[in-house]
C-alpha cells in the first residue's frame, strides 16, 4: 500500500508489522513520536503488546534485554543523550548475544543543546557489537527495521537502524507499506540461542579471563559473517517487495574516476549533485553506505578500485577525523575526507555541487560549512 | 517448615558468616520457582564462577543500576506467554543506590516483580565504601573517621510509592522473612523487602556472629521490623521494642562492631535519639 508517512510513523509500522511483542521507551526528541505511535497502537489493540513506560533510557534497554532473553521479540529507540544514558547496556546486550533491534533517530550531541541531525551518537555504538544500518529516506527506514528483526534474530547480535532528526523523522514521504501476509512470509518466528526463564541456568556469570575472550572472538566472528546474512535477506526482501537493501549502494560508480563515499538522508542531496556534475561530463559516483557493522570492507574495495575518494562524514572521532573516513581509509588505503553538517548544519544540493566539484578539481579547503 | 530443593547449592563462594547466604536460603523456602535477576555486587560472585553455579534457579546477571527495568521485561515476556513464575531482583544496597531510578520507576509502574536489597549497610563487594544505608558514624573505607549523615529509610521510601507490599526482614528472623515472602508471592504488583544483612568483614565482628548481630539490632531498635500490605503494623520480634524501656543497650550493638571503634557515649546517645525519632515516625503508620 503506498500512503504518506514520517519517518518516525514509518518506523512504528514496521515494529507493528514485525509482531513485536515488548516495548520500552523512554522520549527524547527526535525519537519520540515513534514510541508515541507505538504506545497508541497497543493501548487501542492495534498491536498485541506489552508497552513497558520506563523512566530513563538506561531502564528502556535493559526492559527489552529483559524481554528479549526471555523469549520475545523486542524494539526500544533513542537518539542522542538517550543513547548515551544507556550505553552500558548497549554493550550489555551485544556481549549476551541477544537479538532485538533498536532504531537511533541521529542527533547530535550537546552541549550546546542542539536537537539536530548528525550520525556521531549512532557511530559511538561501532564497536560494541551491534550490527548498524542507516536509512537515506523514509521508505530504508522502513524497510531496514523489518529486515532488522529478521537478521538479528539469525545471527543472535543485536541490531539498529539510524536515520536522521527532522529529515526522515519528522518529514513525509510516500512509502509503500506491504501487507501484513507478506511480512509475514519474510520474517519467520522469532528464534535465539537461549531462551531465559525455564531452565535452573545462570546468564552472565564471573567466568575465567579465557571464556570472556573465547565469547568475544566468536561475537567478531559472527559479525563479519553477518555480511552474507544481510545480503540474503536483502535479496529475499527485494523479491517479495521490489525494494534492495543490501550493504551499500552503488550510484553512477561503474565509469566513475570520482567517487564520494557517505550515508544517510542527505545522500539524496549529494545524488543530485552528481547528476549536475555528470550533465557537466565530470565522472563521479556515489557509495551510499547502508551498513557501517559488518563494514564490508573487501566488497567496498572492488566498488572503489582505482577511484579517487572522497567520504562526506557527518560525525567526528576527535582528534583523529571522521569515522567513516578512518574506515574507508582502512579499506582503500587513501581517501580525502571531509567532515560536513555537524550538529544539523545544512548542506544541499548547490554545496554538495561545489564541494564535488573542487574535489575534483584538487581545490577543496575548509570553509564555514565544513572542514578537511 | 518444608525444604524442597536447596535454592543455594553448597560450595559456594561467600564469606565466612556471610548473610546473603542466610537470606538466599530462605528465599528458596519462602518462594516457589522464583526467576533471579542479580545485578553487581557481592552475590556476582556468590552465583558461581563459570563453569559451576551455586543457585539453583534461572539466574541472570545484569549491571549495576539496570535490574528492576530488566526483571520488568522478564515479566512482560512471561505475561504473554501466561507463565506463572516469580521474577525476583536480589539487589544489595549498592544496587539500589545506584539504581535508585530504576527501582523507583519499576515501583510507579506497579511491575509484577519483588525486589529485595540484602542490606549489609556498606558496598561490601568493592571493599567497603559508604552507601545511603551505612549506619550514622559507622567508619567505611570512604568515611575513616565515620560517616557523617543519617542513613536514608529506603524501605520507607518505597512505601512512599503506594506499592501493594513493603517490608522489612533480618536474617536474624529468618521464620519472620520466610513468612514475608510467602506473602508477599501472594500479592500481585511490585513487592519490596529491604532484608538486614550484618556483614562480618564490613562490620568488623567475628563470622560467627552474623545471626547474633542481626538480633541485636532489632533488640536494640536500631532495625525495626515491620510489614504493610494495605495496612501498615510491627513485626512480632519488633513489637516489645515500641516501648523504649524494653529495648537492649544501643551501645552494646555498637561496641560489638569494629565499624564504631573509638565511638563516644555522647555520640551513641545522639543516635540513640534518631533511633526514637524513626520508631515515632513508624508508628505514626500504625492504623493509617
Amino acid at each position: 500500500m503506498r500512503t504518506i508517512m514520517t519517518g518516525n510513523q514509518a518506523v512504528a509500522h514496521a515494529v507493528k508489522l514485525s509482531r513485536t511483542e515488548v516495548i520500552a521507551a523512554y522520549p527524547i526528541t527526535p525519537q519520540t513520536v515513534i514510541v508515541e505511535k507505538l504506545a497508541e497502537m497497543v493501548d487501542s489493540g492495534e498491536l498485541d503488546a506489552e508497552f513497558i513506560r520506563v523512566e530513563s533510557e538506561h531502564s528502556a534497554l535493559a526492559a527489552v534485554y529483559g524481554s528479549a532473553v526471555a523469549g520475545k521479540r523486542s524494539f526500544t529507540a533513542t537518539s542522542s543523550h538517550g543513547l548515551l544514558y544507556m550505553y552500558e547496556m548497549v554493550w550489555w546486550v551485544a556481549n549476551a548475544r541477544v537479538p532485538l533491534v533498536m532504531t537511533i533517530v541521529t542527533r547530535t550531541i550537546g552541549p550546546p543543546w542542539n536537537i539536530h541531525t548528525d550520525h556521531t551518537d549512532l557511530l559511538t555504538m561501532r564497536d560494541a557489537g551491534w550490527i548498524i544500518a542507516m536509512a537515506e529516506n523514509v521508505q530504508e527506514a522502513f524497510d531496514l527495521t523489518i529486515q532488522g528483526f529478521r537478521i538479528s534474530e539469525e545471527v543472535s547480535l543485536p541490531f539498529t537502524a539510524g536515520m536522521d532528526a527532522f529529515q526522515l523523522s519528522h518529514t513525509s514521504e510516500v512509502v509503500d507499506i506491504p501487507a501484513q501476509q507478506t511480512v509475514d512470509e519474510f520474517l519467520p518466528e522469532r528464534k535465539q540461542s537461549y531462551v531465559f526463564g525455564d531452565e535452573a541456568f545462570t546468564v552472565g556469570c564471573i567466568g575465567p579471563n579465557a571464556y570472556t575472550a573465547k565469547l568475544r572472538k566468536e561475537t567478531f566472528e559472527t559479525l563479519r559473517e553477518a555480511e552474507s546474512v544481510i545480503e540474503k535477506a536483502s535479496r529475499e526482501y527485494e523479491e517479495l517487495t521490489g525494494r534492495e537493501c543490501g550493504l551499500f549502494e552503488e550510484y553512477r560508480l561503474d565509469d566513475a574516476e570520482y567517487a564520494v563515499v557517505m550515508m544517510g538522508a542527505w545522500s539524496g542531496d549529494a545524488k543530485e549533485a552528481i547528476d549536475m556534475l555528470r550533465e557537466e561530463g565530470v565522472p563521479i559516483g556515489l557509495l551510499k553506505l547502508r551498513y557501517v557493522r559488518p563494514m564490508p570492507y573487501r566488497k567496498i574495495q572492488r566498488a572503489l578500485d582505482g577511484k579517487n575518494v572522497l567520504v562526506v562524514d557527518r560525525d567526528c572521532s576527535m582528534g583523529a577525523g571522521g569515522v567513516l573516513g578512518i574506515e574507508i581509509k582502512a579499506s582503500v588505503g587513501d581517501c580525502t575526507n571531509v567532515i560536513a553538517g555537524i550538529g544539523g548544519v545544512d548542506v544541499g544540493v548547490e554545496e554538495f555541487r561545489s564541494m564535488f566539484r573542487a574535489f575534483v578539481d584538487n581545490k577543496l579547503v575548509s570553509c564555514p560549512n565544513w572542514w578537511l | 517448615m518444608e525444604y524442597s530443593e536447596p535454592i543455594l547449592l553448597p560450595g559456594n563462594p561467600s564469606c565466612q558468616g556471610c548473610p546473603h547466604g542466610l537470606g538466599l536460603k530462605a528465599l528458596g523456602i519462602g518462594l516457589d520457582n522464583p526467576v533471579i535477576v542479580i545485578p553487581a555486587g557481592c552475590s556476582t560472585i556468590i552465583a558461581g564462577i563459570h563453569p559451576k553455579a551455586t543457585i539453583n534457579a534461572p539466574v541472570l546477571h545484569v549491571p549495576f543500576a539496570s535490574a528492576p527495568a530488566v526483571a520488568s521485561g522478564i515479566a512482560a515476556a512471561f505475561r504473554r506467554e501466561g507463565k506463572d513464575r516469580q521474577v525476583v531482583v536480589w539487589m544489595g544496597d549498592g544496587g539500589a543506590d545506584i539504581g535508585f531510578a530504576t527501582i523507583s520507576g519499576a515501583a510507579v509502574r506497579n511491575e509484577d516483580i519483588i525486589v529485595i536489597v540484602s542490606d549489609n549497610e556498606a558496598y561490601m563487594n568493592t571493599g567497603i565504601q559508604s552507601s545511603g544505608t551505612t549506619f550514622w558514624k559507622a567508619k567505611t573505607t570512604t568515611s575513616p573517621a565515620g560517616k557523617k549523615e543519617e542513613r536514608k529509610d529506603l524501605a520507607a521510601i518505597m512505601l512512599m510509592h503506594r506499592i501493594p507490599y513493603v517490608a522489612t526482614a533480618s536474617v536474624g528472623y529468618l521464620p519472620d522473612f520466610i513468612d514475608k515472602l510467602k506473602r508477599a508471592k501472594e500479592v500481585k504488583g511490585f513487592r519490596f523487602i529491604q532484608l538486614h544483612s550484618p556483614c562480618p568483614p564490613g562490620w568488623r565482628f567475628d563470622s560467627s556472629k552474623t545471626v547474633e548481630m542481626a538480633r541485636m539490632a532489632v533488640k536494640c531498635g536500631a532495625w525495626i521490623l515491620w510489614e504493610y500490605d494495605g495496612e501498615f503494623r510491627f513485626s512480632p520480634a519488633s513489637k516489645p521494642y515500641k516501648n523504649k524501656e524494653k529495648r537492649k543497650s544501643l551501645a552494646e550493638y555498637m561496641r560489638a562492631q569494629g565499624r564504631f571503634k573509638g565511638i563516644s557515649d555522647e555520640e551513641i546517645a545522639e543516635i540513640e535519639k534518631a533511633i526514637e525519632r524513626q520508631w515515632k515516625f513508624l508508628e505514626a503508620m500504625e492504623g493509617l
